[in-house]
């Protein structure tokens, strides 16, 4: 399969990339919410690409979705993730909603209204780990009801729908979860938490208590294990990485600028910088090949739900977000020690301070110590995989 | 062969409720098994039958429920155990 976006998509990206650069400075300084760039991706169709095209989308495959991810990267990571979370949650609909009827309506109604989906996992008292639920639905006749202590909803505020974890009845264990899609007639938020931190402050992470209401049949027909384990590990480590990828792209390219530069006053003498330069773009090459690798694998392992739900398909995803999250933050330390002063002040063309920071995030969302353990607890029966090929 | 897997259940399981409740073919992940647990049960697994599951097992499917993980053991150890 090509990993080139249709030249159509290239160009509907690269638009909204545009507009994401003119206001990602302001997004940053102010921790608000990346408008301009989301009403590009509207007004350029982006949200319902994933969708089957019979439902009004455009049939795209995770590894287009995953390039316009890193093309909006490049300007602006806020609005990126922004997008890439919501073809996360638009991944759980697709591979586990289509055949059935709510579901597919509501996807014509993404497709029509270009709503965006935000997600709930995060809990109070229970914290990143979204294999968990103290929350439980209330079934009550054909009516069901949530409220959760959401300590983190991205761009909660902003969104036109929330795809929310909970246990799946009263009695059910924490991990015997369910999702349900609730739209913004369906539900209140009442701040908990402001999302004020080093980077990715666009996202507008902050916490809320979630009550909804909703017809049951909004309850997605899968458990939630399997929806985590079959669309929502690969589609978050993969587009995360394509985001995380350009930042690190930009950062490279705001260097190289600075070093071409350099060149150009003085001809005949490599200038300071050069040869971090060159190692940079070996690392960056690492995360590209990793990423595209990641992809492939998720691509030929797509129609399988036992590849998916397998052990060396989780290694290899988890290790697929261990390196890029790792390696961008040595990349863009990098680009700052070549670039020296004006990378490190902010509003010059070569600044990287908002790079720096958005990456910090990359360990973080999901641990990667957390990851590790996983991994590591997987390694205890899991045989690595010996083939250079697959 | 089903008791000795359900008596490693108890043990590795870190199930909310007690293994003897559960049907022979309920959902073991339903009944709050986690992924870190369904490992322990496999490596207690490994161990007690002196097998190595390899990688075409080692999914969800394969520790849905008792009878999915008497299947998978019964598929390494040969017919003749399986019939007990």
């Amino acid at each position: 399969m090509t990993l080139t976006v249709g030249s159509g998509l290239a160009e509907r990206a690269e638009r909204v990339s545009a507009v994401a650069a003119a206001h990602a400075d302001d997004v940053d300084v102010k921790g608000r919410f990346p408008r301009e760039a989301v009403d590009a991706m509207i007004a350029e169709r982006l949200l319902s690409i994933q969708i089957p095209a019979a439902l009004g989308g455009e049939d795209a495959s995770l590894s287009q979705i995953a390039e316009v991810c890193s093309l909006i990267g490049q300007s602006c990571s806020a609005a990126a993730m922004v997008f890439a979370m919501h073809h996360i949650k638009l991944s759980s609909l697709v591979s586990h909603g289509a055949g059935d009827t709510w579901h597919s309506g509501f996807m014509r109604r993404v497709s029509d209204e270009q709503l965006l989906l935000a997600s709930a996992t995060t809990e109070g008292g229970i914290g990143g780990n979204l294999r968990n639920s103290i929350c439980a639905i209330e079934i009550d006749g054909d009516t069901c009801r949530l409220t959760k202590d959401a300590t983190v909803i991205s761009y909660g505020a902003h969104a036109d729908a929330i795809l929310i974890t909970s246990r799946a009845h009263a009695d059910a264990a924490s991990t015997d979860q369910v999702m349900t899609v609730f739209t913004k007639d369906q539900y209140t938020l009442e701040q908990t938490h402001v999302w004020d931190t080093l980077g990715m402050r666009g996202t507008c992470s902050d916490g809320w208590l979630f009550k909804g209401e909703a017809p049951k049949e909004q309850i997605l027909p899968k458990p939630f294990a399997e929806i985590a384990a079959q669309s929502m590990l690969a589609t978050s480590h993969l587009l995360w990485s394509a985001v995380w990828y350009g930042i690190a792209v930009n950062a490279v390219a705001r260097a190289q600028a600075f070093v071409r530069a350099a060149a150009r006053k003085s001809p005949g003498v490599a200038p300071p910088g050069a040869l971090r330069l060159a190692e940079a773009s070996n690392l960056l090459q690492l995360v590209k090949s990793n990423t595209i690798a990641g992809l492939r694998e998720y691509e030929a392992a797509k129609a399988d739900p036992d590849r998916l739900s397998s052990m060396g398909f989780a290694v290899a995803m988890n290790n697929v977000k261990i390196a890029s999250s790792e390696t961008i933050l040595s990349i863009i330390n990098q680009a700052m020690l070549i670039v020296g002063i004006m990378g490190y002040k902010n509003g010059t063309p070569f600044s990287l301070g908002r790079h720096l920071r958005d990456a910090h995030s990359a360990q973080l969302m999901i641990s990667n110590d957390r990851i590790l353990g996983n991994t590591s607890n997987l390694l205890l029966v899991h045989k690595q995989d010996t083939s250079l090929i697959g | 062969m089903k008791q000795k897997i359900r008596d490693i259940l108890g043990k590795h399981g870190g199930l909310p409720v007690p293994v003897e409740t559960l049907a022979d073919d309920a959902d073991l992940y339903a009944a709050g098994l986690s992924s870190f647990a369904s490992v322990q049960v496999m490596l207690g697994i490994e161990e007690a039958f002196d097998v190595e599951f390899p990688d075409n097992l080692l999914n969800r499917k394969s520790f849905q429920s008792v009878d999915a993980i008497t299947r998978a053991v019964s598929s390494l150890v040969g017919n003749a155990e399986a019939a007990e």
